[in-house]
Formats: structure tokens, C-alpha cells, sequence
């Protein structure tokens, strides 16, 4: 094992500031009033929620009673897509989103069908890409909801949400996006883009777990998500985890004032790690698409060897990353994000993700170059894929 | 989620390579479903005297090819065949439930390569051919599924 700990899997949560802690301490020992009591102290806890609700809809160009905070962005999802489904179903019964959304909206969408929904998965290109002109095509008279993600978590594809939200709006057919991988990442303006609803994630812009957000557009016909109280104006019903809201809020509040400096550095970063894999291994596949992408995402498919092996390897000297193989997805199949862009179920085994953060630096990539190709190289070796391969030749 | 002999079994394998002069070899499983084991036996009077693996698949794949290489050596063709999936878990020190399946496949290279050594030199009795060995991973998982 190593001393070392170099951590690379900031799509799968980052860590929470030391500012966002800082802010939220008060609200569990001094201002632990519930905001839906009138006395002074559950006042000030009403107050730091919708002062975070407002921190929240300005940065994303929205009004802050189009805020709704959930328990997470999976909720979020959950609570958009089947909100608008049962709302509208006098309407129409069909759901369009595509092929690689994140299982919050996969699994829901499913579950809709299950209901009499009807469900069109676009393809996407071997980048990962989506086209507003496909989503175009796939609207029928009763298409009630469109549902794309903002940027893919496995590959980092950022999809054309603009035009995607022209051709919605034309039609007068809601649009959701899931963009709890773009928040903290990317500049996004609701009204620019033409979105009707976006879920956000806290943890994964360096604020804590267990906290989202919904932007509902006003107007928005949607069933209510919880019932049993007046909180988030009757739709999501629950005391609100006044801690967490402001944590949210701050975490969102200091990721858009230093973006263009973080994105700057994460690109680096990333371009220069996806370029030196290039360089130092052979029989590798770059997966999403090399501009469109997040700015901190790199993700290669390493030919012959299956991921897990790759990541308790890279474990074993201090590095923290993440696979789409199946073993660490927990069923039989590799993601079905690395199977839609057209990758064979041997390649996508052999996925490799690094995303990085704010504690990266440019000397964790030395590190990283120091031992991934040796490591890649053993496993080859041990290959009965490789041997077969190195035989042929 | 892995015992550490399991670990240790994967980060530092034993028998890993090919055996040039092997008097029995055999693969299974399947690349699509992300783990394949290729196991080599060299195999004097009937005693496994040299295994050998190469393996494609996770951590739990990996060490169950090196545990079954340890197993064999040294040990008669018959009693060779009678290694369980369970015994090779068991010398892991037990393995992660969803990984389980893995087991059947160093199970079911020992058996392949043996039934590759009986073929070579005409020792195959009557209807005792390896059907196991040729099981897509796929009906792998779904008889530990089915166990479960």
C-alpha cells in the first residue's frame, strides 16, 4: 500500500470546503430553529434558506421561487421527469431523452413505462453527442417531456442544451436537464438555454451530501414531490436540512466566482494527461468527445485488460479513480454509457475515468504517468486477451 | 471488500506466464462479460508437476487463477478434477458474493486443461468430455444467480 492519496474521482464527489463547513456549522448548534416556526430563531433559519435560494437562482439566471431544494440530485431527477409525467398525462404519455442519461433518469423513465409511459432513448454518436435535429425527429403530438443531461459523468460529453431548448421551446414541450455534472463546471444561464427544469447536485461542487436542487421554470405544471407540509411551497413536503441549504448555496456561490480560473487549471490538466496517455500506451481509445467535454474529465478504454484489476492496482499506489467495468458496476454489463457510443463489451471493460479537482496538481499527473503504463504493461501481460493478439501479430 | 489473501493473491500472482511444452491447455470464459482464464499444465505420470495462468478479468479473477495453480501443483490428474469452486474460494478466504462467479472459472480451467491432457494423449473416457468448460460466462453468472 501506499502513503500516498491522490484522489481522481471528483464526478463522484469532491470534497466539502473548508468555507462551506464554516458556513454551515451555526445551523446545527446555535440557529437549529425549524424554519417553519415563527419565533426568532426559526425565523433565522427561514431567512438562510431563502437567501441560499436566492444565491442559487442568481447564479443560474433564474428567480429564486423557481428553487426548489431536494434530498439529492437523483431526487431531483426523479422528482422532474415523473412530476411532469403525472401532470401532463391528459396531455400525452411520451417522454424523449437518450440512451446515456445518468440511471436517476434512466431507471425513471423505466419506471414510467411501467406506468403506460411511452419512452424514446435517442442514440448518440461515437462521441457520446446527441443532436437537436434527433430530438427534433422524435417529438410526436403527445410528447410531454424532453430529457437530456447537460455533460455525461462517464465520458464528460457536454450536449447541445442551447439548440436542445430552442427546438422545446418551438414545440412548447417541457425540457429537463440532468446537470449535476455540469454545476461548479460550466456557465449556465436557464434562460439563455431555454430549459424548463435542472437538477443540481451540492457534492459534486465541493458542497455536502445529501442536498440538490430543482429549478422549475414558474409555470411549470408538475405533481408535488412529498406531501405533509407547506415547505418548498407545498411540493416537496419535509423540514429543510437548513444546514445543508446553506452549504449548497455556499459551495455554488464560491464555484462561480473562481470558475474561469478553476476551468483553466482542470483543463490543463486534463488535456495534458489525455495527451501523454496518447504518447506513453499503446492499444488505448479516448471515450467522449475531445472538445465537448468537461473540464476535468479524462476517460480511455486500455485494450486487452479489464478495469477493475486496473483501479485496485492504481489503489495499491495511492491513486483513487473509477472503471465502467462491469465488475465495479455491479452487474453483468459494462456502462451502458461506453456500450452506446459503440464500444465492444471487451473495451468497455477496460474503461479508466480520472476526474479532476481543485487538490489536483500538475504534479499528481507526473505521478499518475509514473505509474499507469507499468501498470498497463503488467496487465497486459498477464492478458490472455494481449497473448492472443501479440500471436496473431 | 476483499479478504487480504485475496489482495495479496492479485498483487502478486503466482504461476503467471505460459508454458511452452504444456500437455494441457485450456481457456474459458468469455470477453464479453469481462473475465477469460487461460491455464497451462505440465503434467509428468500423471502428477501436475507446473501451472501456469494468464488471466483478463478483476481482482477476484485474478486471484482465484493464481490460488488454482497453487492448487494443482503437485497433485494427481484425479485429484486435480476433484478441486470444488468452493475449495478455491475457501483458500481466498472467501470471496465478495457477487464475485463468486469467478471461482467457477478457476474451477472450470483446471477441468478444461486436464480434459485438453486427456485428449492429447487418447485418455478421454467415453462421455466424460469437459461440458462445462465451454459455458459462456454468461451461464456462469446465471448458475451462481440461481444459487443465490
Amino acid at each position: 500500500m501506499s502513503d500516498r492519496m491522490i484522489y481522481f474521482d471528483h464526478a463522484a464527489t469532491t470534497p466539502v470546503r473548508t468555507e462551506v463547513v464554516e458556513a454551515m456549522l451555526p445551523y446545527f448548534t446555535q440557529k437549529y430553529g425549524n424554519p417553519s416556526s415563527i419565533y426568532t430563531i426559526g425565523r433565522e433559519s427561514k431567512k438562510a434558506i431563502e437567501e441560499a435560494r436566492e444565491t442559487v437562482a442568481k447564479v443560474i439566471g433564474a428567480q429564486s421561487r423557481e428553487i426548489f431544494f431536494t434530498g439529492s440530485g437523483t431526487e431531483a431527477d426523479n422528482w422532474a421527469i415523473k412530476g411532469v409525467a403525472y401532470a401532463n398525462r391528459q396531455k400525452g404519455k411520451h417522454i424523449i431523452t437518450t440512451a446515456i442519461e445518468h440511471h436517476a433518469v434512466i431507471h425513471t423513465c423505466q419506471y414510467l413505462e411501467s406506468e403506460g409511459f411511452e419512452v424514446t432513448y435517442l442514440p448518440v454518436d461515437a462521441d457520446g453527442l446527441v443532436t437537436a435535429e434527433q430530438v427534433r425527429a422524435a417529438i410526436r403530438p403527445d410528447t410531454i417531456l424532453i430529457s437530456v443531461m447537460f455533460a455525461n459523468n462517464e465520458i464528460g460529453t457536454i450536449q447541445p442544451i442551447a439548440e436542445i431548448g430552442k427546438v422545446a421551446k418551438e414545440k412548447g414541450i417541457y425540457f429537463h436537464t440532468d446537470a449535476v455534472q455540469a454545476m461548479g463546471n460550466l456557465n449556465i444561464n436557464v434562460e439563455e438555454l431555454n430549459v424548463d427544469m435542472l437538477s443540481m447536485s451540492s457534492h459534486k461542487f465541493y458542497g455536502p451530501k445529501g442536498i440538490g436542487a430543482l429549478y422549475v421554470r414558474k409555470g411549470v405544471k408538475m405533481t408535488s414531490f412529498m406531501h405533509g407540509g407547506a415547505q418548498e411551497r407545498g411540493r416537496r413536503a419535509s423540514t429543510e436540512n437548513v444546514a445543508a441549504i446553506v452549504g449548497l448555496a455556499k459551495a455554488l456561490e464560491i464555484a462561480s466566482e473562481n470558475m474561469e480560473q478553476y476551468n483553466r487549471k482542470l483543463i490543463s490538466l486534463r488535456d495534458r494527461t489525455i495527451e501523454e496517455i496518447q504518447k506513453k500506451v499503446p492499444f488505448i481509445k479516448l471515450n467522449g468527445h475531445r472538445e465537448k467535454r468537461l473540464p476535468g474529465n479524462v476517460n480511455f478504454s486500455f485494450e486487452f485488460i479489464e478495469g477493475e484489476s486496473l483501479l485496485l492496482m492504481l489503489d495499491m499506489k495511492g491513486i483513487a479513480a473509477s472503471s465502467g467495468s462491469a465488475c465495479t458496476s455491479g452487474s453483468l454489463d459494462p456502462s451502458h454509457v461506453l456500450l452506446a457510443i459503440g464500444l465492444p463489451h471487451e473495451i468497455a471493460h477496460g474503461s479508466l475515468r480520472i476526474t479532476f479537482g481543485e487538490d489536483n496538481s500538475d504534479a499528481d499527473v507526473d505521478y499518475l504517468m509514473e505509474v499507469l503504463p507499468p501498470i498497463v504493461q503488467r496487465l497486459r501481460e498477464m492478458s490472455p486477451l494481449y497473448e492472443a493478439y501479440c500471436k496473431k501479430k | 471488500m476483499y479478504s487480504e489473501k485475496v489482495m495479496d493473491h492479485f498483487s502478486n500472482p503466482r504461476n503467471v506466464g505460459e508454458i511452452n511444452d504444456a500437455d494441457g491447455v485450456g481457456q474459458v470464459g468469455n470477453p464479453k462479460c469481462g473475465d477469460i482464464m487461460k491455464m497451462y499444465l505440465k503434467i509428468e505420470d500423471n502428477v501436475i508437476v507446473d501451472a501456469k495462468f494468464k488471466t483478463f478479468g478483476c481482482g477476484a479473477a485474478v486471484a482465484t487463477s493464481s490460488m488454482a495453480t497453487e492448487l494443482v501443483k503437485g497433485k494427481t490428474v484425479d485429484e486435480a478434477l476433484k478441486i470444488t469452486n468452493q475449495a478455491v474460494a475457501e483458500a481466498l478466504d472467501g470471496l465478495p458474493p457477487v464475485k463468486m462467479h469467478c471461482s467457477n472459472l478457476a474451477e472450470e480451467a483446471i477441468r478444461a486443461a486436464i480434459d485438453d491432457y486427456k485428449k492429447k494423449n487418447g485418455l478421454q473416457e467415453e462421455g466424460s468430455e469437459c461440458e462445462g468448460c465451454c459455458n459462456k460466462c454468461e451461464d456462469i453468472h446465471r448458475i451462481y444467480d440461481e444459487e443465490e
